[in-house]
């Protein structure tokens, strides 16, 4: 369903339910590959400027359906790839994703959206290099993010879908949804499932060393001054500032 | 009356129960006339008794304000200018068409996601892709068709509201001025209206005449579809 990397770069990503790590485990990777002298990306889900009052709007107000949020959630990766992932792949950067469209095909269906039909939507994009997945028990993922944070957001909790009138309940019903999905992922689209519950150190060294394998003869962008790339480097336009309308 | 059809999926976790309303759509390209038309029929069907909503592209409250942000700058990627208006055509739909349906009203559609996938081939958007996106969308119950040729659209807009970026399709850079991009553009759009012609049954009806006697042509099929199907007892009241 995605298509296959016909660019001279690399792309990375980490999967996984909120509270399995993955962030904590990509930034380590972001540093160390910074700090090898590789060209960098760094891309978050639900982060392009272009989209994001929309997004905002529609979370205030309660207002998404299922099928909105999907689709907005796909506008907002879109606007990543056709203005900094895509590009930069291209050029020959390793780009990292703190989560991908495998995010999309695990929520939304879990939200009710018909799989085919969101697995169509995101076909303009390419299967990673390196899709990693943090895998960690419901209950250790919930825990971690109960325990960590003052409160759940509506929309992470799933309310939307009526599962329960208590959020922290809400919350880890639909993760667990979630965490199926991304399970059935797994041979689908050639997951490398990473234990989440170990510790860090022992994952990152993990991470390095599967990345390591993919980078053996890579040469990619060059980057002379090991800076990291912002998005004000690919298109000098004004773009960081938009979304306040 | 009939529960609606899908063109894919639908909205698989929701069951909207019956839709006795009636969906009919009014596709053509830009300046051909359609707005004019619409509150035209509006007032005749309300004097007819029926319970009339009409819906257009972008007026959806949840992305009018950020796509309109973003068709402002230069960063508008095809396949995101895409997605923006599958959310808009989405909310909707949902929010507004089919609950309108619910309620036995006939709605008027100034425009469907046709147009939008004819925009989206001639801008090198897989038409397979947009095809499977708007599987969400309902079939209407008809799908009304204005066909201008390039001259009389040119002569209408040009004494009306004028050419427009967008509508002139400037940002393809076929020609250096809107006239030219205006005339090679929509010559493109109409290619595209044809091919969806057949593929999606619509009704063509010739709108290089005068606005009433359009008007007179589009009533016809709309007085077939409202006497064939939707008896008296189902008239709203």
């Amino acid at each position: 369903m995605l298509r296959k990397n016909d660019t001279k770069g690399k792309l990375i990503v980490v999967e996984g339910i909120d509270g399995s790590g993955k962030s904590t485990q990509i930034d380590l990777l972001y540093k160390w590959l910074l700090r090898a002298g590789y060209s960098t990306y760094f891309s978050e889900w639900n982060s392009s400027a272009l989209v994001k009052s929309t997004t905002r709007t529609a979370k205030k107000s309660k207002s998404f359906t299922p099928t909105t949020f999907s689709i907005l959630h796909c506008t907002d990766f879109a606007d990543r790839w056709e203005n900094s992932i895509y590009p930069l792949l291209k050029a020959g950067v390793i780009v990292l994703a703190d989560r991908y469209a495998f995010t999309a095909f695990a929520r939304d269906v879990a939200r009710g959206v018909d799989p085919e039909w969101v697995r169509n939507m995101y076909s303009f994009a390419i299967q990673p290099d390196a899709a990693l997945y943090f895998r960690v028990p419901l209950d250790v993922a919930v825990g971690r993010i109960t325990g960590a944070r003052a409160s759940l957001k509506y929309y992470e909790a799933g309310m939307d879908l009526g599962l329960s009138e208590n959020i922290n309940e809400s919350f880890e019903l639909f993760q667990g949804k979630i965490l199926g999905e991304y399970d059935k992922m797994v041979d689908e689209f050639g997951l490398t499932m990473i234990d989440g519950t170990k510790p860090v150190k022992d994952q990152q060294k993990k991470v390095r060393s599967i990345i390591k394998k993919i980078l053996v003869g890579f040469e990619g962008l060059p980057n002379p001054n090991k800076t990291p790339i912002s998005v004000t480097n690919i298109q000098a336009a004004k773009a960081k500032k938009g979304g306040s309308k | 009356m009939n529960k609606g059809t899908f063109y894919g999926a639908g909205f698989p976790y929701r069951d909207f129960g019956k839709l006795p309303g009636k969906l009919i759509v009014l596709e053509g390209a830009d300046g051909v006339g359609r707005s004019t038309q619409i509150k035209k029929l509006r007032n005749w069907l309300e004097e007819e008794g029926y319970a009339v909503s009409d819906t257009g592209l972008t007026r959806s409250e949840l992305t009018a304000a950020g796509l309109e942000f973003a068709k402002s700058g230069h960063t508008l990627g095809p396949i995101t200018m895409s997605l923006f208006y599958a959310a808009d055509f989405a909310d909707r739909l949902e929010n507004q068409i089919i609950p309108a349906l619910q309620a036995g009203f006939v709605v008027l559609s100034d425009r469907y996601f046709y147009s939008v996938i004819a925009r989206d081939s001639i801008r090198g958007i897989n038409r397979a892709w947009s095809k499977l996106l708007y599987g969400i969308a309902l079939k209407p119950d008809l799908i009304l068709y204005m066909k201008a040729s390039v001259p009389s659209l040119v002569t209408r807009l040009i004494h009306g509201r004028g050419l427009n970026y967008w509508e002139a399709g400037m940002d393809l850079h076929l020609a250096d001025n809107f006239y030219d991009s205006f005339v090679q553009y929509q010559g493109l759009i109409l290619e595209q209206f044809d091919i969806m012609s057949e593929e999606y049954n619509f009704v063509s009806i010739n709108a290089d005449q005068t606005p009433d006697e359009i008007f007179e042509n589009l009533k016809r099929p709309i007085l077939e579809l409202l006497h064939n199907r939707l008896t008296k007892g189902d008239k709203p009241k």
